[in-house]
């Protein structure tokens, strides 16, 4: 008996297979396709090499003044040189290890919430919720412990962007989970204040509410009581954001199949203990996604407390941009500022897809 | 013995659910009713004491300021009741244009982002992933500062054929001007409308009846075209130019967009158009592949599987959250304030709360036309939804 060799394999056939196949398939499978390709092609050449060159090539990386952009690109030394007041705002520059101390501590305190081994991390991040908000805000503001105070109005940059998002949503969310619950009450009256408080916030711009924030608070309240101007824009923007996430809320509340309320109902719950132990923690878990998607929202509404005059990043970039001293520079701030909140936003976005993922088991209706 | 049998008497006790829902309800009611009650109060007493007087006659006074665009005739003796009807249109002519571009936009980049030409698909995501997580108001704001403040002076304009010109006035560009022709030309339109509606009611029956498609679509772009084309070459031209053209340092004649306008449309329109470019990309999607095969395997071509099949299921997915969309686009126009273009929010809330004093007015008059806007837009695209909604059996 002879034994039988095979033959070696072919190569893989080159249009089947392979780098140029994948071009072929992808870029110019037919005529149609292939004029979309050249076009795009052409629109990435008209678009990127000048922003390349404007931006890194031509630019200017070295200096203190103006005068040292002599090179046709942007000018970063302007960025580097006013990076404090972009990050900081006007607070004293020997005292900022207090915010960047508030920041680590943040940090430090939120990343055993991220370590999926870790038990009882509810009891934890409930605790950290509590304790975290008091410490940043002496912190920051001082006035105790032999800090020295720090008013609100010296507040700004990037810092008091971030204060602003995060008391924000940290407002919202109870009142947003109150107003959820009550929207799907039974009883009429408390559904009927419910849906028209949340209808009335949702129906208004931001900026309107900041208006009504800065000029009717201070007559809404009694004679001599006034805020400062923060809190009264915290407050007009935790009334709006809980409105969102009521509605991001009542979601989560309506995909919770109706068996789980009979059947706590069954167990003999009361509708607080039903609601705290069976349905929200379901709920809620399953709005986690949409809760960031409103946490990025309301991140790039912060912005708009330039109007009511308070210096977050972006009314820190206008400021500098403004100064004489660096005319025609609103291009490389505005820039910058883009990019601070690109990087949060699209990380956050990237944050709430990975969630949506890893919270998903299965059991969506 | 007898037993007496039937329902126990009803007694007002905490235990029972119904008392207790009343009693809350009760409780909210007085607790929202004094809130309310409290800070009306509060607000009496400020603006006694602030020698504030409320009411709406300031709406009759003379408001003594120019604005750079009105719609309507505007000279600064005019009452601040007409500066009012010029911000409310300029909010909704910043509205309008910017739904109708983002929506083109939109689809166009959303459609891109399913394609299976790689560049195409890749230059969309990277178009969508950079502009949805800007904030709008820096958008606008570079915009504004950055691009069309920094154009050359009149004089230097960027000029596309004598007839546009770009500079950091504006966009100057030819206005059209009725002439005799006008008003005919109107009818031969309206004419032209009801004659398409005839005609596609006509062939939709026929259709039903015999089964005989009509080319709908060339037959109505055909009297869309012919008929005022026709009374064109009776009456006269519509329409005559009035060309810009530079009388020292700006122009004349012509129509202008100023660079407010321009930064605001096209900002709201590039922000606006990546959410409904995601929101088009998933709605094609959630239509199975199923369907197209169904379609194909019933002979139906690329085409008509697109029109009758795709998109019609896809509008169902796609129409609430377009609404929702719109609404956003709505309420950002007011961020129109940053940069001063003279709308509801920057001219009434912002100028004439300013030399008025009238707070509580013109944020009240301010958030009813929001909500005005929000609730007619919603009302509008529920009714469209409805009609497009799937009737299930």
């Amino acid at each position: 008996m002879s034994t039988h060799t095979f033959k070696p394999d072919m190569p893989p056939p080159g249009k089947v297979f392979g780098p140029m196949a994948w071009v072929r398939a992808n870029l110019f499978s037919s005529w149609l396709n292939t004029l979309l390709t050249l076009l795009a092609f052409y629109l990435v050449y008209l678009v990127v090499p000048p922003i390349l060159q404007w931006a890194i090539l031509d630019a200017n990386w070295v200096g203190t003044t103006r005068a040292d952009c002599t090179k046709e690109g942007a000018c970063w030394v302007f960025i580097q040189q006013r990076f404090g007041q972009f990050m900081y705002g006007y607070y004293p520059s020997d005292l900022r290890w207090r915010v960047d101390l508030t920041v680590w501590l943040a940090i430090v305190g939120a990343a055993p919430l991220f370590i999926s081994r870790l038990q009882r991390k509810a009891v934890y991040g409930l605790g950290f919720l509590v304790v975290y908000p008091i410490v940043a805000f002496f912190l920051l503001h001082g006035g105790v412990f032999g800090l020295t105070n720090v008013a609100t109005s010296q507040w700004g940059g990037l810092m008091l962007t971030l204060v602003i998002a995060t008391v924000g949503i940290a407002g919202a969310l109870p009142l947003g989970i109150m107003l959820a619950l009550g929207r799907r009450s039974n009883m009429p009256a408390i559904r009927v204040i419910c849906v028209t408080f949340i209808e009335f916030w949702r129906g208004v711009p931001l900026i309107t509410v900041l208006f009504m924030a800065s000029v009717m608070l201070p007559l809404f309240l009694p004679e001599g009581m006034s805020f400062d101007k923060l809190l009264r824009a915290l407050i007009g923007v935790i009334l709006f954001q809980s409105a969102y996430v009521a509605e991001v809320v009542r979601g989560g509340l309506q995909a919770i199949p109706k068996g789980q309320y009979e059947a706590a109902a069954a167990m003999g719950l009361g509708y607080w203990r039903s609601m705290g132990l069976v349905i929200l923690p379901q709920a809620l878990k399953l709005v986690i996604p949409g809760i960031v998607n409103t946490f990025i929202a309301l991140f790039k509404d912060t912005s708009l407390v330039i109007i009511i005059g308070l210096f977050d990043l972006l009314n820190s970039v206008k400021q500098a941009a403004a100064d004489p001293k660096w005319l025609g520079m609103a291009t490389e701030g505005y820039v910058f500022a883009a990019l601070v909140f690109w990087i949060f936003c699209f990380g956050m976005s990237r944050y709430s897809i990975h969630l949506e993922r890893k919270l998903d088991t299965g059991h969506k209706r | 013995m007898q037993t007496q049998i039937g329902a126990p008497k009803q007694k007002l006790s905490f235990s029972d659910p119904k008392v207790r829902a009343w009693l809350f309800q009760i409780i909210t009611i007085v607790a929202v009713v004094s809130l309310g009650w409290y800070l009306f109060h509060n607000t009496q007493t400020n603006m006694q004491h602030r020698g504030i007087t409320s009411g709406f006659d300031f709406l009759e006074r003379s408001a003594g300021f120019g604005i750079a665009q009105h719609l309507i005739d505007y000279t600064e003796s005019d009452s601040y009741a007409r500066v009012f009807v010029i911000g409310l249109l300029n909010t909704l002519l910043v509205s309008v244009i910017g739904v109708v571009l983002a929506t083109l936009l939109g689809f166009i980049i959303g459609v891109a982002r399913l394609s299976p030409n790689w560049m195409i698909n890749k230059l969309a995501t990277v178009y969508v992933e950079v502009f949805r997580n800007i904030p709008p108001l820096l958008q606008i704001l570079f915009w504004y500062f950055a691009v069309f403040l920094t154009m050359p002076l009149p004089r230097n304009s960027h000029n596309v054929g004598d007839t546009f010109f770009m500079s950091s006035r504006g966009l100057n560009m030819p206005a059209a001007l009725a002439s005799e022709g006008f008003w005919p030309f109107v009818a031969s339109v309206v004419v032209a409308i009801v004659a398409v509606v005839l005609m596609t009611r006509w062939a939709n029956k026929r259709f039903e009846a015999t089964g005989v498609p009509f080319h709908k679509f060339w037959a109505g772009l055909a009297l869309l075209i012919v008929i005022p084309a026709l009374c064109t070459l009776v009456f006269g031209a519509p329409l005559h130019w009035e060309m810009p053209r530079l009388a020292g340092f700006n122009f004349v004649g012509g129509w202008v967009l100023i660079p407010e306008l321009l930064a605001l449309t096209l900002a709201l329109t590039v922000y606006t158009a990546a959410f409904i470019a995601e929101i088009v990309r998933s709605g094609i999607q959630s239509v199975s592949h199923g369907q197209t095969e169904a379609a194909h395997s019933l002979g139906m071509r690329p085409g008509p599987t697109l029109r009758k099949v795709i998109i019609p299921q896809a509008l169902r997915v796609i129409i609430p959250p377009l609404t929702s969309q719109y609404l956003n686009l709505a309420k950002n126009s007011s961020l129109a304030a940053g940069i001063g273009y003279p709308e509801m929010v920057s001219l009434f809330a912002g100028t004439v709360l300013n030399q008025t004093g009238q707070a509580i007015e013109v944020i009240a008059i301010t958030m009813s036309v929001y909500l005005a806007i929000s609730i007619s837009i919603s009302l509008l695209m529920n009714w469209y939804n409805k009609r497009i909604a799937l009737i299930e059996r």
